[in-house]
């Protein structure tokens, strides 16, 4: 019997069009559009300026905070210019302009393909390197990875989960990532564990996957205290409270975190990161992107240096079909539509869905039922036909004391619902309200 | 038998009336009489403009208070104030009867879509997702929270410029729309002599090339208000200007100087024939937004 989690959960269409196909890198394009807060926490500060010539892993803005993170140049070139420019956020926010010329890397940075297994630094020093990379998860939440690393005083971690589930539908660039990088996925595991002092890594993988599970379990042989744990196929399995609850069967308090369960979860596409700043010394800078859709003539998943337009990566894929509807960045449960197709990749961009007009178009909204069905799939128990309810009324307290901070935003309501009621976009907004409350109780 | 049942009745009623009494007296809630009196006075809306939950928080705080500085009921004003403060034995302050101001003139006509929203018709959700359906991410998103958030029926939105509009006579500058506008769009100003006013109606803090693509009637920061303006009530900040209604002495040069129209007069008597030739055009061009704000 393969374990999941145990509240809630959608079995959506799974629609992996681009599984199996090879990592492609993507050609650089002429500019690049660096945008400074591409992470959970405070933007980025810039330190080039109009006319400074990078080159590629050149660090252009450091960490702005404790919870942020720096950001390379991912190509090499003139910094144009420091301006606004349209992220995948909807809104105009600061970003570094590049004009590439050439494909010159910084030195330091080890461009072989050979493994390197052995790591002599310790776990300080990992942690270090890590920050200094500017590895955030990659899963799309963007959290910075070292602060995950730094346990609170009086947490202990005892396990490292990573999450190597894709349950979102159509995307499968951590799957073909495992596929193709299955060693240095391992040995950037291996330096996790060594980072928060541990003895136990599980892998959690859906078994949607059987070619990933079968390629890393033979790998993984090789290691001491990895484990692969195939897990039945649920979405939204990839969330962080859903997979602990699935690998070790812990639940994680409202409003505490990960670590006071004892795990430390990473992405999967994180630990691939984590392998190249400690052992290659590559900052992050290119990651894996599936772009895909039903009308799109090559489902493809491509490495791609951020700051790419996302145009580019469309274009290569066989450029935007005739009846496209919307865009959207990331999956089509948790993703967002984007404004223009001139957003440029950043590092939480896990792909780029072309929707049809006929999957696209919302269908109007009906009158609540009570027939529950929201309540059943939540996986985190809540309610949110009322949650919705609150929100309208603008009951915050209300709302509060019916948890509406802990939603994690997976969409499993609005995309169960029978009458078509929007609930997400109402809980998102009240979540937003209530979160805001909270913070300036507590200042 | 009926007796018994009467008298025994009777008992249980004079000991419950003797307990509920005493109860009375013992735990008497001694209430100021002049928060009735204070309640009595105020127009009772219980819209929250004045910072307070309801009109009875607003009297219990009036009489609480030791004087009345900077307590205001929007919708009553001076007079209702006069009256509280007369009942009170105080002195009323000031205040300058305001209104709330739509800062926004990208019409439908003005402002080119590139993009169409299929989401919930909130202003309030449409903002957590992205910047709106134009170019423009400051401007004015036109679903309606602010209609709903008004008690008065003093706020709506025009369907050919897709702008909210505000009645001048119904609003009561209560401040619910400012609230409940997550763009920051609506401002309370000054009403004026005569409800004359004159105000930038942009707040697009995009540079001035990117704000006029975005929008043909956006305030592109060019300073030439500020140049023109003899009682330095203008700044510009951010790529927009913005006029301090505390020093503006209503004078109009801005109005005429603005290269985009994003400057607006209400309620003044339509200019003589005798002004500046070289301002013609655009005063010409600015009555005609007018015309069309006082719909």
């Amino acid at each position: 019997m393969l374990r999941t989690f145990r509240i809630g959960g959608i079995h959506p269409p799974e629609n992996k069009l681009s599984a199996g196909k090879k990592i492609t890198a993507l050609a650089t394009p002429k500019q690049v559009i660096i945008p400074l807060s591409q992470h959970i926490g405070a933007p980025a500060q810039a330190v080039v300026k109009k006319g400074d010539l990078v080159k590629v892993g050149t660090l252009i803005a450091k960490a702005g905070g404790f919870v942020s993170a720096n950001i390379h140049s991912s190509v090499s070139g003139k910094v144009n210019k420091i301006d606004n420019a349209l992220d995948s956020s909807g809104y105009k926010r600061p970003a570094i302009y590049i004009d590439v010329e050439g494909d010159e890397w910084e030195e330091t940075i080890d461009r072989s393909e050979t493994l390197v297994k052995d790591c002599t630094l310790s776990s300080k020093e990992i942690v270090d390197k890590i920050a200094a990379a500017g590895i955030v998860g990659l899963g799309g939440a963007t959290f910075p990875t070292q602060v995950k690393l730094m346990p609170p005083p009086g947490c202990k971690a005892e396990i490292i989960i990573i999450n190597a589930v894709e349950c979102e539908p159509y995307l499968t660039s951590d799957h073909s990532l495992m596929m193709e990088k299955g060693e240095e996925i391992l040995v950037g595991v291996s330096l996790l564990m060594k980072a928060v002092n541990v003895n136990k890594a599980v892998i959690g993988i859906e078994n949607n996957k059987p070619d990933a599970i079968a390629h890393l379990t033979k790998l993984a042989a090789g290691y001491t205290g990895i484990e692969i744990m195939p897990l039945k196929v649920q979405y939204p399995q990839g969330g962080e409270k859903q997979l602990i609850d699935a690998v070790i069967r812990r639940q994680v308090k409202s409003g505490a975190l990960p670590i006071s369960a004892g795990a430390v979860v990473q992405n999967v596409g994180t630990a691939y990161a984590v392998y190249e700043a400690v052992q290659k010394n590559k900052p992050l800078f290119e990651r894996v992107v599936t772009v895909t859709g039903k009308a799109v003539a090559n489902p493809s998943n491509f490495l791609v240096r951020m700051g790419t337009p996302i145009t580019n990566l469309i274009e290569a894929a066989g450029g935007i079909p005739e009846n496209t509807g919307k865009i959207i960045g990331g999956g089509p449960m948790m993703g967002k539509a984007l404004v223009s197709s001139d957003i440029p990749v950043t590092k939480g961009s896990s792909g780029v869905l072309l929707l049809t007009k006929e999957e696209s178009v919302r269908k109007p909204m009906q009158d609540c039922i009570r027939c529950a069905k929201c309540v059943n799939v939540c996986p985190m128990g809540l309610n949110p036909a009322f949650l919705m309810k609150y929100t309208i009324y603008k009951d915050w307290d209300l709302a509060e004391a019916n948890y509406i901070q802990d939603c994690i935003e997976c969409g499993s309501c609005s995309y169960t619902c029978p009458a078509n009621r929007p609930l997400l976009d109402y809980i998102r907004s009240g979540k937003g309200k209530v979160m805001g409350i909270i913070r300036s109780r507590k200042s | 038998m009926i007796l018994i049942a009467v008298i025994s009745l009777g008992a249980i009623g004079a000991i419950g009336a003797v307990l509920l009494y005493a109860a009375s007296k013992k735990f008497e809630v001694i209430e100021d009489p002049r928060i009735a009196q204070v309640q009595e006075v105020l127009p009772g809306a219980n819209c929250g403009g004045c910072g307070y939950p309801g009109c009875g928080g607003f009297a219990s705080a009036c009489v609480k208070a030791s004087s009345l500085d900077g307590m205001l009921c929007p919708v009553g004003g001076s007079p209702v104030m006069g009256q509280i403060a007369s009942i009170l034995g105080m002195e009323a302050a000031s205040a300058e009867p305001m209104v709330a101001v739509v800062r926004c003139n990208g019409t439908c006509a003005a402002r080119p879509r590139n993009n169409q929203y299929d989401g919930v018709k909130s202003c309030a959700i449409a903002s957590t997702l992205y910047g709106g359906e134009t170019g423009c991410s400051f401007g004015c998103l036109g679903y309606g929270d602010c209609v709903a958030a008004c008690n008065f029926d003093a706020i709506h939105i025009n369907p050919e410029t897709g702008l909210v509009e505000v009645d001048e006579e119904k609003c009561t500058s209560c401040g619910a729309c400012v609230k409940a506008c997550p763009k920051n769009v609506i401002e309370l100003r000054k009403k004026g002599p005569k409800s004359r006013r004159v105000f930038v109606s942009c707040i697009n803090k995009d540079k001035g090339a990117i704000a006029r693509k975005a929008c043909a009637n956006a305030c592109i920061g060019c300073g030439k208000c500020a140049k023109e303006c003899a009682f330095e009530a203008i700044t510009v900040e951010n790529n927009v200007a913005y006029i301090d209604f505390t020093k503006c002495r209503l004078c109009r040069k801005c109005v005429a100087a603005c290269p985009t129209g994003a400057i607006h007069e209400l309620n003044f008597p339509p200019r003589k024939e005798a002004a500046p030739a070289a301002a013609k055009p655009e005063a010409a061009k600015v009555e005609t937004k007018e015309e069309t704000n006082q719909k």
